[in-house]
């Protein structure tokens, strides 16, 4: 093979797949919302008919997608604090010691990441059960009422988000301890002479050097929120009257149940340009943080 | 300063104390889908709900393969994992092509890659569906192989990796007379083995955990991987936990051996991820 077409031949296969499915759907999506593709267009496209930006205006118009953009913005809001906060208290504990004990313990925290949703799932709902759950056991056995754990409007929230919350932090703890350990003993050392506490040392040296880490892990995780899906969808089909249907869920029920591939088109750039926003922001801030 | 060391080692002591604790509830569930995996029907529905099986059984076990049918899950999801490793050697080779070779189109190209890392599934999951519908592959287990095939971020890391390897060793290679495609299975490769490691462990793990292009692109039965033979049971069986847990429980006990056998490469191919 002449040296000049090698380039082409290793880059090209993995280039073709990546425009075919990672570029070229973007571009469909923006075409498809424009037009009243369903079943019937699927079938044949002469069935297609264009109709400028009513999906988007029915969109706007639509209470279950605002609904579903108002509990996306209550999982980004509880998600994402909980989550974030939860990692750093601990990776702060698992990084006090370097022994053995310690280290064996990180796996227990990391495993839940690793594992697939539909089985998590399947093992929450039996928890979470209302008739034979183990967690309604545990209330009652000390005298608190059952709870609805899924089929509650409000608390099916939470309860949906706990297991993403059960499964988002062993990622971020695994990243920030290994910020956590790029710190210098050092700075910790110096700090400690002149007097201040462990609690001092981890608000006023620790927490700032983590300071990239930590920025990084907020915005995946609130990235990670924004796209919510798979707890939702499989423990609760964005139930009970919608209390838990994100917008990524939105989009699938409309696209993929109701079979409206234009108007759930719509919904997606709309999904698309909220986290493009997202992580322009975050670049900028990024650029800002180098020029302190 | 000898009560100060008993008081840090108290401090220590007690965070551990409370990090097994945490570890531990974190751990439960799986704990608790195991046991209850050997459960008689009537066992696991039983309230109050037993800590150990009374009376174990691997039922359950023997009737996903038996009555139902998650042998052929199983085949599936194997399958499935089988060609995402092609998309790992091709991802390898775009990652070759990016760190050592000079040609026009690199520039924007390897932008493409960047800008392909920001955009989510769900925004791709309906054009990619309608694509892959005209292509005719919906039902085929390419079809539910290929949205994931290749991703920008897995390129990226190859190409930062093979970067560091040396041009002067490439370029003796070439004088010797080796192919280009000679001197990357036989040179490249085997000096990438450990991030060859960290990506097809991670690799497996997605592939095996694989739920949402399955449960779009299969229609048919004889097509389901053990993710979607799972969400089924989900629906027909809301009275067998056991059976449930057992399947479950299939899922979940590969991917803990997994990590114990590679869980070195496994947190670093997620640390990694962390660069993103």
């Amino acid at each position: 093979m002449n040296r000049r077409l090698a380039p082409y031949v290793f880059v090209g296969p993995a280039m073709l797949l990546l425009a075919t499915f990672g570029v070229f759907p973007i571009l469909v999506a923006a075409f498809v919302s424009l037009t009243n593709m369903n079943i019937s267009g699927l079938a044949r496209w002469s069935n297609v008919k264009f109709v400028g930006f009513a999906n988007y205006t029915k969109l706007f118009r639509d209470p279950d997608f605002w609904q579903a953009l108002w509990n996306t913005v209550f999982f980004v809001g509880v998600g994402v604090p909980a989550v974030v906060l939860l990692s750093l208290a601990v990776a702060l504990l698992l990084n006090r010691s370097g022994g053995r004990f310690f280290k064996a313990l990180r796996a227990f925290y990391f495993v839940p990441a690793i594992t697939g949703i539909v089985a998590i799932s399947l093992v929450w709902s039996y928890l979470y059960n209302t008739q034979f759950g183990l967690l309604n056991f545990l209330l009652t056995s000390v005298g608190l009422k059952p709870l609805q754990w899924l089929s509650d409007p409000w608390l099916a929230k939470f309860s949906v988000g706990l297991v993403a919350v059960w499964r988002g932090t062993g990622l971020n703890i695994i990243i920030l301890l290994a910020a956590l350990q790029g710190i210098p003993r050092d700075y910790l050392e110096a700090a400690s002479l002149d007097g201040a506490n462990a609690w001092q040392r981890t608000r006023f040296v620790t927490i700032p050097l983590l300071g990239y880490a930590l920025f990084f892990v907020t915005v995946t995780t609130l990235i990670g929120w924004l796209q919510f899906f798979d707890e939702p969808f499989v423990l609760t089909k964005g139930g009970p009257l919608g209390t838990t249907t994100s917008v990524s869920l939105f989009i699938y029920k409309e696209g993929f149940q109701q079979s409206q591939f234009g108007y759930a088109s719509a919904g997606s750039l709309v999904l698309f340009v909220v986290i493009a926003a997202v992580t322009l922001i975050q670049l900028r801030m990024r650029r800002r943080d180098i020029e302190y | 300063m000898s009560t100060d060391r008993m008081a840090q080692r108290r401090l220590t002591l007690t965070i551990g104390v409370a990090l097994a604790i945490g570890a531990l509830i974190t751990a439960f569930p799986f704990l608790w889908m195991l046991l209850s995996s050997f459960k008689p029907q009537r066992e696991a529905l039983d309230f109050p709900p037993t800590l150990l099986p009374v009376a174990p059984t691997v039922e359950h076990y023997v009737t996903l393969f038996r009555e139902l049918d998650f042998g052929r899950y199983l085949v599936n999801t194997l399958l499935v994992v089988a060609i995402s490793f092609i998309g790992l050697l091709l991802m390898a080779m775009a990652g070759y092509g990016f760190a050592k070779f000079e040609f026009r189109g690199r520039r924007w190209m390897f932008f493409l890659v960047l800008a392909t890392m920001m955009i989510p599934v769900q925004v791709t999951m309906i054009p990619t569906f309608l694509i892959l519908n005209s292509m005719k592959l919906t039902n085929t287990l390419a079809g539910i192989a290929l949205p994931t095939l290749v991703s920008g971020f897995n390129i990226f890391l190859f190409r930062q990796f093979m970067t560091a390897i040396p041009n002067e060793t490439l370029e003796a290679a070439r004088l010797d007379g080796a192919g280009e495609m000679r001197i990357f299975f036989s040179i490249v490769v085997p000096m990438a083995v450990p991030i060859f490691a960290v990506q097809g462990v991670l690799t497996f793990i997605a592939g095996w955990n694989s739920f949402l292009w399955p449960l779009i692109i299969a229609n048919d039965q004889k097509l389901y991987t053990l993710s979607v033979g799972l969400s089924l049971l989900n629906q027909q069986l809301a009275v067998n936990p056991s059976l449930q847990m057992a399947a479950a429980s299939l899922m979940v006990v590969p991917m803990f051996i997994l990590f114990a056998i590679f869980q070195r490469y496994i947190v670093q191919g997620f640390a990694l991820s962390g660069l993103k």
